[in-house]
């Protein structure tokens, strides 16, 4: 079942010349540009004849998924996407949030998920390059990066080599174009065997008055490619993107992996931006995914405009390219801008003085048709809207998978029963790569460039102070695929909860999301039925913590040989601290204060990191999430550290209590300082230290404080108390629960957290692969 | 009076804009100089920032140093001004020859992005008057070629004629491997020319100027800078 509109735009019907060279059109061709023969049929009729070759390869990369949204649209709508300090919502290149004091915030996180499958440094480095693209095309500045990155387990060769490429490519990108990496996540799970996620997040600061749409608009103006030069690299990505990987996929998917290079990405910036402020131009766009051919048609559309480009004008970088490679080249570090007519001298000398080259390309028509030449001869003409606004859209059938539903229902309460000293349990927990410091990572990246990081990566979130104000931005990536896995709404939910928590933590209030939904094949039932949950789940989070959706993107067909990914919608929210004085580090800060639990403990360790480390299963009912009880924390917590009774604060996540304690204790690891904490609750030891339970903050205050901050919490509804002590520095390390302890010092605890990962990257690899 | 100082940018710089806020900070009056300009007449420091210029190809700094205005850097260091290179400003001065020696490759063959501890080494010197002699700070650093290397000969003559401002150390101020976050030959940081004119140094003193964003420690770099441009003090 399928909508879309048959037809836009001038309905005449355009005659074009097949162009010699060309594949003739047959039912494979076009099977092989992912075109359905029902798609293929509307094709035709919007056109009123059979497609050209070059116009085949334009809705092909128009159509494909990663483009045309065709299987998830209908289900975005669901999305709360409005708010009063919302600016822009999901249809530009980013999302737009006003954070007060005349600034505005351009976010969005993007997936590079099968280029990196396949050559994992340049596809995290184009990754990291796109996203960066989606920001300054809205004028604004890019002030921070954060990965979100998921792999097999380490250890495989195959997986430590995408791995450490990847991490590498984040790190070259960022780092030459001078902006900060302040945050994300590494996760390693079987789950994600041969599917890795590159999930790629970015922050941008403009003043409100700076921001500036992809719009194509005044009829006549001169279409100007400036940049890089197109090149045959990533032709068709967005097909690509669009399917399941095979063992077939490494060499011959090479050529469709784009190549990057950050020096001409950090000219392109400031080209861009004063471009922008020259008042030159109308309207700016990056090419992306489908190059020119999504940039023009999607400038148009939104103006409901034409477009008629010149494939002759085109600077190329390889003599003899076809316009069908020029369309759809997927070169990186190109825009495509709309300057005013007669402006464009001021163009070129702007694009000059960066050392980049700039080039009219073509113009603005009023007939809204996408038409497209070669030595004046046309080879392509299209409508414009139904092009992009046309691609049809599909409800498919959703059905939960049995297997996972046994899953979720199998016993695990035979597993809460160990007892006595867990001591080496803990340490084992908090050595596995998923608990971990993720130190071998951001060492890698360099986190204080443009010196405005207040936060930076190994807390709960990165924050980004505004010059000129007394606030600062958090940022922070959040999602549990194996929750999601285990029961997609709740997963979605819970991810969403656990961002809000990690930015209350840091001080910030939550203000809007950007996702990023990691799936497998939606034809397929079962993933539907995950991605359909899922959307559902978040939708009904944000809506109640009112943090709408700005925009984001979807990543299907992460699938390999079959298998695909745990479900993994990725939200990146977004939050603004009213003052600086209020930014809360996660670690204990003082000998003798108090360390209170917000929240309660419970009996789940359904998904947790326990269950998949210590027993090897992924099973049972993932944690409840109560979301009046989540914004009932969050008010608290919030009120606490706007109050300054607080010295840190930290949320319970992977690992639970037990690992959330130790971080605190641990700080950054130069000063570690002891604990002494005692848990009285009448549940299975191994749930109250190990358990992953939601709506979890420990605090630590100054004890003369402690009445007030547990007053507090009543007022707000949230139940808590005082657990323990921090210690002294390097002092012993003790949590009692009933039935069970756990008893070390702080050097064991230190070694086994710091240690582990350049443990494993140091070491040969124990299995082939 | 102000201390007028010259921050260059190269195509690819990046902390330019971190060191002209330092310079603000500190009440200079930073300006800046774009790479094909001429001139560097009445300015009191000239500033190399770290960054990327030309994006590290061939070696990094190995273009910027054949940039039109670094013809007017030497003349200018040549004739006794002031000349601070930090990061890819240090790799840009010893590429010109104005400093000793090479940065190459991180031992560990990866980029270092973090924070560390130097030793004051010298007070004398119109760069680090300010500080107290041992002093341990902490400053970032972010680099992927850091390492100092030069022949024996120039070592010696560095330690000998005690030119070695800055060295990597640990929390308690003392040297060891693992203190030494790149592999630099005698753990060596920043370094001095011959007439004391000319500072590099790998570290960020420019981001180190704030508590809010880890440590202050980096400030009297410039406040040494501006106090020994005062008509007050001896040259």
């Amino acid at each position: 079942m399928a909508e879309g509109t048959a037809s836009g735009g001038a309905a005449t019907k355009s005659t074009v010349r097949p162009r010699q060279g060309d594949p003739e059109i047959t039912s494979e061709l076009v099977s092989d540009h992912g075109l359905s023969e029902d798609e293929y049929a509307q094709v035709c009729e919007i056109l009123g004849r059979t497609p050209t070759f070059t116009e085949l390869g334009v809705f092909s990369a128009m159509w494909s998924e990663h483009c045309g949204y065709k299987n998830s649209k209908r289900l975005l709508r669901l999305f709360p996407t409005e708010a009063p300090w919302v600016i822009q919502g999901p249809g530009e290149n980013a999302g737009v949030i006003d954070v007060g004091d005349g600034y505005a915030v351009a976010f969005k996180i993007e997936s590079h998920n099968h280029p990196s499958a396949v050559e994992p440094y340049q596809g995290a480095a184009t990754g990291v390059g796109g996203i960066l693209r989606d920001i300054f095309t809205m004028g604004a500045r890019p002030v921070a990066v954060l990965d979100s990155l998921r792999f097999g387990e380490l250890d495989s060769g195959r997986v430590r080599y995408l791995f450490a490429g990847v991490v590498e490519g984040v790190g070259d990108y960022g780092n030459c174009m001078g902006i900060p990496n302040i945050g994300g996540e590494v996760v390693f799970d079987r789950g994600y065997e041969g599917n890795p996620l590159v999930n790629a997040m970015c922050v941008g600061l403009m003043k409100k008055d700076e921001l500036i749409t992809a719009s194509a608009s005044g009829v006549g103006n001169p279409l100007m490619a400036v940049g890089s030069r197109t090149g045959r690299d990533g032709i068709h990505g967005a097909t690509f993107a669009s399917e399941e990987l095979s063992e077939d996929s490494d060499e011959a998917s090479r050529p469709q992996v784009q190549v990057g290079d950050p020096f001409t990405e950090k000219l392109l910036l400031e080209a861009s931006l004063e471009l922008i402020k020259s008042g030159a131009i109308t309207g700016i766009q990056d090419m992306g995914a489908a190059g020119i051919t999504s940039s023009a048609t999607e400038m148009a559309g939104r103006a409901g405009n034409g477009v008629e480009i010149e494939m002759d004008a085109v600077p190329v970088r390889e003599k003899g390219m076809t316009p069908y490679e020029i369309l759809l080249s997927e070169s990186q570090e190109r825009m495509l801008v709309v300057a005013k007519a007669g402006r464009e001298e001021d163009v070129h000398r702007i694009l000059r003085k960066w050392e980049l080259e700039s080039a009219v390309i073509g113009r603005v028509t009023d007939d809204g048709r996408f038409r497209v030449l070669e030595h004046g001869e046309v080879v392509a003409d299209i409508p414009a809207l139904p092009l992009t606004q046309g691609c049809p859209t599909y409800e498919r059938e959703g059905v939960e998978s049995a297997d996972i539903q046994a899953l979720r229902e199998e016993d695990i309460s035979n597993v809460g029963t160990r007892e006595g000293d867990l001591t080496d349990t803990f340490l084992e927990l908090l050595g596995s790569p998923n608990v971990a410091s993720k130190r071998w990572v951001y060492h890698q990246y360099d986190t204080t460039v443009r010196t405005s990081t207040a936060v930076r990566p190994g807390g709960d979130a990165g924050v980004i102070r505004i010059r000129g104000t007394r606030k600062a931005v958090a940022v922070s990536t959040d999602c549990n695929g194996r929750f999601t896995y285990l029961d997609p709404k709740q997963g979605a939910i819970a991810a969403v909860a656990e961002a809000a928590r990690n930015l209350v933590c840091v001080g910030a209030v939550p203000s809007a999301i950007t996702n990023c939904l990691n799936f497998g094949n939606p034809l397929k039932p079962h993933i539907y039925f995950q991605f359909r949950e899922a959307v559902v789940g978040m939708a009904e989070a944000c809506s109640l913590f009112e943090t709408p959706v700005t925009g984001g993107n979807v990543s299907f067909y992460n699938e390999t040989d079959g298998r695909a990914v745990y479900p993994t919608p990725v939200v990146g929210m977004v939050g603004v601290v009213e003052d600086v004085d209020h930014i809360t580090s996660h670690a204990f800060q003082r000998a003798g204060d108090s360390v209170i639990l917000l929240g309660e403990n419970t009996d789940e360790l359904g998904g947790s990191e326990y269950l998949y480390r210590i027993e090897g299963r992924v099973a049972g009912r993932p944690p409840a999430v109560d979301l009046l009880g989540e914004r009932r924390l969050q008010h608290a917590v919030l009120a606490m550290i706007q109050q300054g009774h607080v010295r840190s604060a930290h949320d319970c996540a992977d690992g639970g209590l037990a690992c959330t304690l130790a971080e605190s204790a641990m700080g950054d690891g130069e000063r570690p300082l002891g604990l002494s904490v005692s848990l009285d609750d009448d549940l299975p030891p191994l749930a109250v230290l190990f358990g992953e339970g939601q709506a979890r903050i420990v605090i630590s205050c100054d004890p003369d404080q402690e009445g007030e901050v547990l007053r507090l919490a009543r007022r707000h509804g949230v139940p808590a108390r005082a657990i323990g002590r921090v210690g002294e520095p390097g002092g012993t390390f003790s949590i009692t629960a009933r039935g069970a302890s756990i008893q070390t010092s702080m050097d064991r605890v230190v070694a086994a957290y710091l240690e582990a990962l350049p443990a494993i990257m140091n070491a040969p690899p124990t299995s082939g692969g | 009076m102000s201390m007028k100082v010259a921050v260059i940018t190269f195509p690819g710089s990046n902390c330019d804009y971190d060191l002209y806020k330092a310079v603000q900070q500190v009440g200079g009056d930073a300006s800046f100089v774009w790479h094909r300009e001429r001139g560097l007449d009445g300015f009191d420091a000239v500033m190399l920032p770290g960054g990327f210029s030309y994006g590290d190809y061939l070696r990094p700094g190995a273009i910027a140093r054949m940039s039109p205005i670094m013809e007017d850097v030497v003349d200018y260091a040549e004739a006794g001004g002031p000349v601070f290179g930090i990061c890819n400003g240090f790799q840009i001065l010893c590429e010109a020859g104005l400093l000793p020696g090479a940065l190459v490759r991180n031992t560990a063959l990866r980029f270092e992005g973090r924070d560390v501890f130097l030793k004051v080494e010298r007070t004398d010197t119109m760069f680090t008057s300010r500080y107290e002699t041992g002093r341990v700070l902490r400053v970032p650093i972010a680099h992927g070629d850091g390492n100092y290397e030069a022949d024996d000969d120039t070592i010696r003559e560095l330690e000998e004629s005690h030119r070695v401002v800055f060295r990597y150390v640990d929390a308690r101020g003392e040297r060891s491997p693992r203190a030494n976050p790149n592999g630099s030959r005698n753990d060596i940081a920043g370094i001095l020319n011959e007439r004391g004119n000319v500072l590099g140094m790998m570290p960020h003193p420019e981001r180190a100027m704030e508590p809010l964003l880890g440590s202050s420690d980096g400030v009297e770099v410039f406040t040494s800078l501006l106090a020994s441009l005062s008509p007050a003090s001896t040259s």
